[in-house]
């Protein structure tokens, strides 16, 4: 499929990742412990492959000499007239479907693909959009590892906290 | 170390507070992490006077990945089968944030026990951030 990418599993990210989420558990990071353990070897915390948006081609970051929307001089770095819908899109819901133990070291092919797009009046955001995205990951023996399934909801207007 | 069975009932509950007075800076952390580098998380005049929120607050991910440890805490490592959440309130910075999972069923299909739980994270005012299910196989 065209739109497929690899997503290389690899150590020092899964340990950045659990990091982030305030997980110190070995298993992610010490393959010594790992090895004694019923996984037997480093496995990633349960949302890590969240972080295969590193690895999409379409992924949205500061790069040079493109103009990005977070602050900089300004509240936002794009230029006049120029606007962001980022600010008016949530994640609403994400599920994961773990077929097999995400192992460190292990490099997944990512297909995605469009779900369900439904709408609905908002008490609070006004009228909201709500859209799913799936994304299968692949081993390199073509066996399902992980079914992941977000649903992103368009407001309109920034949602009351 | 993973479940037993026979050890659980339907109703049990396990929690553990997953953040203490929430960094911006974990926000930051996480948005490296991820990859999620919208700057509704991370960049204050953007989140205020572009988006139009209060502050910046959490990627709804880095709720879902700290519910995510209480529940591997729970279950053991590798076990999960499921696990789903809605975010259900924004979580801004300073919050505190107790996951908790409760026991909806204890089933077995092919002579594999698996346990159901019902997902619940809520912050430091009782109010529920995120809601979900998830299933894990567990040992007799």
């Amino acid at each position: 499929m065209p739109d497929d990418f690899s997503f290389p599993v690899e150590s020092g990210h899964v340990m950045l990742f659990a990091r982030a989420v305030g997980d110190d558990n070995p298993v992610y990071r010490d393959p010594e412990h790992a090895a004694s353990t019923e996984v037997q070897g480093p496995i990633a915390p349960p949302t890590f492959v969240q972080a295969s948006y590193h690895w999409d081609p379409n992924a949205s970051y500061p790069r040079p000499g493109r103009p990005w929307r977070g602050s900089a001089a300004g509240p936002t770095g794009l230029p006049p007239g120029e606007t962001s819908s980022s600010g008016r899109g949530l994640h609403a819901e994400q599920r994961y479907i773990y077929h097999r133990s995400l192992k460190v070291g292990e490099t997944l092919t990512v297909r995605r693909r469009p779900g369900e797009t439904w709408q609905k009046q908002g008490r609070r955001g006004g009228s909201l959009t709500f859209s799913e995205e799936i994304s299968d990951f692949y081993n390199h023996a073509g066996e399902l590892v992980v079914t992941a399934t977000s649903v992103a909801v368009i407001t309109g207007r920034a949602v009351d906290p | 170390m993973a479940l037993n069975a026979s050890a659980i009932s339907v109703g049990d509950t396990y929690q553990e507070v997953v953040a203490e007075n929430l960094s911006r800076t974990q926000l930051v952390q996480y948005a490296g992490a991820s990859g999620d580098y919208n700057p509704i998380h991370t960049d204050t005049p953007f989140a205020q006077e572009i988006a139009g929120y209060p502050s910046v607050f959490a990627h709804g991910m880095l709720s879902m990945g700290m519910t995510g440890r209480m529940l591997t805490n729970y279950v053991g490592d590798g076990r999960l089968t499921a696990f789903g959440v809605r975010f259900t309130r924004q979580v801004f910075p300073g919050a505190t944030l107790t996951a908790k999972a409760t026991v909806a069923a204890v089933r077995q299909e092919d002579g594999q026990h698996f346990v159901d739980l019902a997902l619940s994270t809520t912050n430091q005012d009782g109010q529920e951030v995120c809601k979900g299910d998830a299933s894990a196989r567990i040992d007799p």
